[in-house]
């Protein structure tokens, strides 16, 4: 059983992969986005990180709702609403049990996978971070591993991806052979997921 | 106070301050009567830069309720996607604050000059809406 220390370290862990991967999340912004997201991501979890440092909620359903709620506030572009509203949604689904499962955390990502697509109208092989998200939930599954293994390759299969949301949408075919930077930074939360459950 | 003066309040959100400040005084220039309206900008970062701020869109939306509802108007990208974010999950924005899907420029005109007459939100939000419709060639 998974309990609000588990999702608080998996928060920390996410907030340390994104500080290490900000410049290549911002480099891979640079052709087909606004060079922004590796920056604007680490604002928002490092804000995560010191709320989370001060609170302590005491499940993990407070502990996401909680998270949410600094990334809509500090990130200041699109991902932040977006990641905002993964881990808000993805919490409140939880409810407030102390304990949950790998199945029902599982089964919130779901839901909160469901209110980004409802939010950014985005859908699978669109070039964003649902194409990460959307395998890495299913394959949660299996195992931790594979949900990471998932979101990894989900993020590497849209570089050949033609971008249909969001302002790499604007550049047409030009967007094509680019890694989706959304995408990549959706796996980084599930590699955090994976090495937290590990420890 | 009496119905007539509760209208309602307009909130502009935009990537950059200088535009959203820039159009909520052009709508109000251009309503004539709208100086009644409270209209709000809300534009780019908290810290200054180009962007969304959640804060200063509750702000924003807070300052401008008069009871009537809120309608809201947004560039694009992040701001659209802060909005609805707030809308659908938060308790950060006043009831009945709504994001009016419209034109920026032309919306705000229409909104202010419409919530002017004391209209209601779903009239301001359909003036708003209407402006889509008004090809320029």
């Amino acid at each position: 059983m998974l309990d609000a220390d588990f999702f608080r370290r998996w928060m920390t862990a996410t907030t340390a992969l994104v500080d290490r991967e900000a410049e290549r999340l911002t480099a891979l912004d640079s052709p087909i986005g606004d060079a922004d997201h590796g920056s604007n991501l680490q604002r928002g979890f490092t804000a995560v990180s010191a709320a989370l440092g001060k609170d302590a909620p005491a499940t993990p359903g407070a502990v996401l709702v909680l998270a949410g709620r600094q990334l809509i506030s500090t990130v200041g572009g699109a991902s932040g609403p977006l990641y905002g509203t993964l881990l808000r949604r993805t919490g409140k689904a939880l409810g407030d049990s102390g304990e949950v499962s790998k199945e029902q955390l599982a089964e919130a990502l779901r839901a909160g996978v469901e209110a980004v697509r409802t939010l950014g109208g985005a859908a699978p092989g669109d070039k964003t971070m649902v194409d990460a998200l959307v395998p890495a939930v299913e394959a949660l599954g299996d195992s931790f591993a594979a949900a990471r293994t998932a979101a990894v390759e989900g993020a590497e299969a849209t570089t050949p991806l033609q971008a249909r949301k969001g302002r790499a949408s604007y550049l047409g075919e030009r967007s094509i052979g680019h890694q989706d930077p959304g995408a990549t930074s959706a796996a980084l939360i599930f590699v955090a997921l994976e090495e937290t459950a590990g420890e | 106070m009496s119905d007539e003066q509760r209208l309602v309040g307009i909130v502009l959100v935009s990537h950059s301050a200088e535009v959203a400040a820039s159009v909520a005084e052009l709508a109000k220039a251009l309503s004539g009567g709208g100086g009644a309206v409270a209209v709000a900008p809300a534009g780019g970062t908290a810290s200054g830069g180009f962007g969304t701020s959640s804060e200063l869109v509750a702000s924003a939306a807070a300052s401008v309720d008069r009871g009537a509802g809120v309608a809201v108007l947004t560039d694009l990208g992040s701001a659209v996607l802060t909005v609805k974010a707030l809308l659908a999950e938060g308790d950060e924005l006043p009831d009945d604050t709504r994001l009016v899907d419209a034109p920026f420029v032309e919306g705000a005109v229409a909104a202010v000059v419409t919530a002017s007459t004391g209209a209601d939100l779903a009239a301001v939000e359909a003036a708003a809406a209407e402006a889509y419709s008004y090809r320029k060639v």
